[in-house]
C-alpha cells in the first residue's frame, strides 16, 4: 500500500523542504519508488534542493489541469532512479490548487509509487491544507523555538480536525516531530529548549534530531539532498530517521554535547 | 558542565522561561480551539438582552464551553449588581 506522507510545520524557514529532500531521496535509496511533490505554488523551491530547476518543463498545476500527463511532469531525480519530483508552479493564483485535483493526482501517484513525499508551504492556507489533506503520515518540522513550536502545536490541531483522515473518521494521521537545527551545546548552556521540553509540550512521537549543521547548507548550495553526504552529522541523522520511518531501532546520536573535553572545559561555543 | 561555567551567576536560563511561557500558551489555545465559533456572537447578544432589564457591564457575563467524551456543556454565567433591578 502506498503512503502520502506529508511535511508540515506552520512556520517558515524551520526546514520542511530540506527535509522533504531527504526523506524522500532517503527512501528511494532504501529501494521504494517514491515521489516528492511540491505544494509551494508560486513560491517552488523544492526543484532548487534537489538540483533539477533547470529541468522543469511542466508542473503540478498543468498536470490537475490536464494540460500535461503526470509521466510528462515527473522529473527524474540524477542521483536515485527510483526517486521523481513533481514540482509546483509559480502561477500566482492561488487557487491553482483544488481538492479534487490534488486527489485525483496522488491516486494515480499511489498506483505506481510505495511512498509520496508531500513538502507544505508555510502558514495554513490553501496550499498547505491541500499538502497534509489527503495525508496518512504526518513529519512535523520543528525548531526548539518558541514560535515554531507554538506554530507546530496549531497544525497538530489541523492535523487532528481538518484532514480527509479525521472528516471520514478514519483512523488518524500518524504524527512525527522532527526537532531542526538543534544545538546540544546550548541547550546545555539552558539557551535553547531540549527535546524533552519540545515533547513535553507537543506529546509527539520523536522521529530524530537534525543537529545545527553546516552541511544542510551546502547541500542547499549544491542543489543535493543534504541525506547524501553520508560524512555530515546532518546526513546521518536523515538517514537514522529514514530508518526509524521504516520501523528500524536506532539510538538517538545527536542529542547529546558532543564536543571533546578540553572545549567543555571552557565552556566552548 | 564546564569549569567557566561554574562561575557564572546563577540566573533562570531562558531555555525554562520559553518552556513556562509555551506551556500555558498551547495550554490555553487548545483549549479554545474546540469552541464553537458562535460563542462570542452569543455572549455578545445575551449581553445585549440582559443589558436591557439589568444594568450589567460588559464583564458580568462569561460563557464557556466545555467538551467532554460523550457530553458538551455550555456554561453560562452572570455575575448581577447588587439589587439594581431596572423594574420589568
Amino acid at each position: 500500500m502506498a503512503r502520502v506522507i506529508v511535511v508540515t510545520s506552520g512556520k517558515g524557514g524551520v526546514g520542511k523542504t530540506t527535509t522533504s529532500a531527504a526523506i524522500a531521496m532517503g527512501l528511494a535509496k532504501r529501494g521504494h519508488k517514491t515521489a516528492v511533490i511540491d505544494f509551494d505554488v508560486g513560491l517552488r523551491n523544492l526543484d532548487l534542493i534537489m538540483g533539477c530547476e533547470r529541468r522543469v518543463v511542466y508542473d503540478f498545476v498543468n498536470v490537475i489541469n490536464e494540460e500535461a500527463t503526470l509521466n510528462q511532469a515527473l522529473i527524474r531525480d540524477k542521483n536515485c532512479n527510483l526517486l521523481y519530483i513533481l514540482p509546483a508552479s509559480q502561477t500566482r493564483d492561488k487557487d491553482a490548487l483544488s481538492q479534487e485535483g490534488v486527489g485525483r493526482v496522488l491516486e494515480e501517484l499511489k498506483k505506481d509509487f510505495k511512498y509520496i513525499v508531500c513538502d507544505s508551504p508555510a502558514g495554513i492556507e490553501k496550499g498547505a491544507h491541500l499538502a497534509m489533506y489527503f495525508a496518512d503520515d504526518a513529519f512535523v518540522v520543528t525548531n526548539p523555538e518558541v514560535s515554531s513550536v507554538r506554530d507546530s502545536d496549531r497544525m497538530l490541531g489541523i492535523l487532528s480536525s481538518k484532514s480527509r483522515r479525521a472528516e471520514q473518521n478514519e483512523e488518524p494521521i500518524n504524527e512525527f516531530l522532527l526537532l531542526t537545527r538543534y544545538s546540544p551545546e546550548r541547550v546545555k548552556l539552558g539557551e535553547m529548549l531540549s527535546v524533552e521540553d519540545v515533547q513535553d509540550i507537543l506529546s509527539l512521537h520523536l522521529l530524530g534530531v537534525i543537529p545545527e549543521s553546516k552541511s544542510v547548507l551546502n547541500a542547499s548550495n549544491s542543489g543535493t539532498p543534504v541525506i547524501l553526504d553520508e560524512k555530515s552529522d546532518a546526513g546521518q541523522a536523515y538517514a537514522d530517521i529514514v530508518a526509524r520511518y521504516l520501523g528500524e531501532d536506532r539510538p538517538h546520536r545527536f542529542i547529546d554535547d558532543k564536543k571533546g573535553f578540553f572545549r567543555n572545559l571552557f565552556g566552548g561555543k | 558542565m564546564s569549569l567557566l561555567d561554574y562561575f557564572k551567576t546563577s540566573k533562570v536560563s531562558t531555555a525554562s522561561l520559553a518552556k513556562e511561557r509555551l506551556q500555558i500558551l498551547v495550554a490555553h489555545e487548545r483549549s479554545s480551539k474546540n469552541q464553537p465559533s458562535y460563542l462570542p456572537k452569543l455572549q455578545k447578544e445575551l449581553l445585549a438582552v440582559i443589558q436591557k432589564y439589568v444594568n450589567v457591564s460588559q464583564d458580568a457575563i462569561s460563557v464557556s464551553f466545555e467538551q467532554d467524551d460523550d457530553q458538551e456543556t455550555l456554561e453560562l454565567n452572570i455575575t448581577l449588581p447588587d439589587s439594581q433591578v431596572k423594574g420589568i
